[in-house]
């Protein structure tokens, strides 16, 4: 006999979100909860439904940036103003953040990374290979906490934890959304 | 060769004095460096935010703040060697279009930090042309002392869009002023100014 959903269950009649797919959309209503008013970003494919979420949002505020730690610097004015950020960029922008990392750090403000990896899953292009091997060495190297999420609702669900550890516990962190995920980029 | 006309005589100390004595509740946010040492020296406030390091990072902690306390007028007081490390975030600052950030720039046209080694600013680049370029709602170059006071007037009136100016002053390493060096006493005291939470 074939199980049906009874009409007690919550459930019934609503689809559960397809996060392998929607990842995006429910990370993007992750940190709307955790109340993210400010997002600053260098464009990236595996962001781009996230970052159109948060521009098309008249609630939350966006820089795009020239170069990634422009994004570590306003965010941690944002906070001393008293407003949470978070910053999204793909792995080989994390090199260009490490100094600028150590005012979050020294200063012991809360920090927020989103960090699409290139260069350690089917990667096409040898030229993101350095910087994607080196993109947790790099941020534990310099004092920011880096977790990783491989699947859509990982990613969601450490975005959550993190968001808390961020804004709450004073920490630095980056959350690095595998490539495996993200899938090869379509040329 | 340069003639002696070209030698900017402007007291950087002097400049930042009147600029901080017409502030009118502005939060200061100030470069590494000798601007730290300027804006300490003319006096410690819980409104003032001093980096020590994170060279290029103080205009866009300038527009951080900005963007969250829209109703506060917010001066950022850095250095031509600083400044240069951010040549991109004058874009980015262009382009966020905040109404209340102001950033001035103390060029000496050296890096006097480190052994007054000629910077850019000596060869060429006039940062408020940069600015001006990218799109600032109003940017100047300032050579005497006498101008700052117009300056201080002009920062009261109401900003378009974010403004740069370029005060060329006297090469010089004058004595150093310190401010705190604990950078969570420096960020804890600033939110309490502010009336956030400290933690």
């Amino acid at each position: 006999m074939t199980s049906t959903k009874t009409s007690s269950d919550p459930n019934s009649g609503r689809a559960a979100p397809n996060l392998t797919r929607d990842w995006p959309i429910a990370t993007y209503n992750a940190l709307k909860a955790a109340n993210v008013r400010h997002m600053s970003f260098v464009p990236d494919a595996g962001h781009s439904t996230l970052i159109d979420c948060f521009i098309q949002d008249p609630d939350v505020i966006t820089n795009v940036l020239t170069t990634e730690e422009e994004g570590i610097a306003i965010a941690t004015g944002a906070w001393l103003g008293g407003i949470r950020s978070v910053v999204l960029m793909q792995s080989s922008g994390v090199g260009n953040c490490i100094n600028m990392l150590s005012l979050p750090v020294q200063t012991r403000t809360p920090l927020l990374i989103l960090v699409t990896m290139r260069g350690e899953w089917n990667e096409f292009n040898p030229w993101q290979m350095p910087m994607g091997q080196a993109t947790q060495a790099s941020l534990e190297a310099i004092g920011v906490r880096a977790l990783r999420a491989e699947t859509g609702k990982d990613v969601v669900e450490t975005v959550e934890q993190a968001a808390t550890m961020a804004y709450e516990a004073d920490q630095q962190i980056a959350v690095l959304i595998g490539q495996r995920l993200l899938g090869k980029k379509q040329w | 060769m340069v003639s002696d006309m070209n030698i900017p005589t402007m007291n950087r100390r002097a400049a930042v004095d009147k600029l901080l004595a017409e502030r009118d509740g502005a939060l200061v946010v100030t470069g590494l460096g000798s601007p730290s040492y300027d804006v300490h020296i003319a006096g410690d406030t819980d409104a003032n935010y001093y980096l020590w390091g994170a060279m290029g990072g103080a205009a866009l902690v300038g527009l951080g703040i900005a963007l969250a306390q829209p109703d506060k007028r917010v001066m950022v007081i850095t250095g031509d060697g600083e400044q240069l490390m951010a040549f991109g975030g004058l874009a980015t600052i262009a382009v966020a279009k905040p109404q209340n950030l102001d950033i001035i720039v103390l060029d000496n046209q050296h890096y006097g930090e480190t052994g007054m080694q000629s910077s850019h600013t000596g060869q060429g680049i006039d940062l408020s042309k940069i600015a001006e370029a990218c799109g600032f709602a109003k940017t100047d170059q300032l050579m005497e002392l006498d101008e700052v006071n117009e300056l201080c007037e002009a920062l009261k009136e109401p900003a378009g869009g974010p403004r740069l100016f370029v005060l060329k002053v006297k090469a010089e390493n004058l004595p150093r002023s310190l401010p705190p060096r604990d950078a969570t006493y420096t960020k804890n005291r600033f939110r309490a100014h502010l009336g956030l939470p400290t933690c």
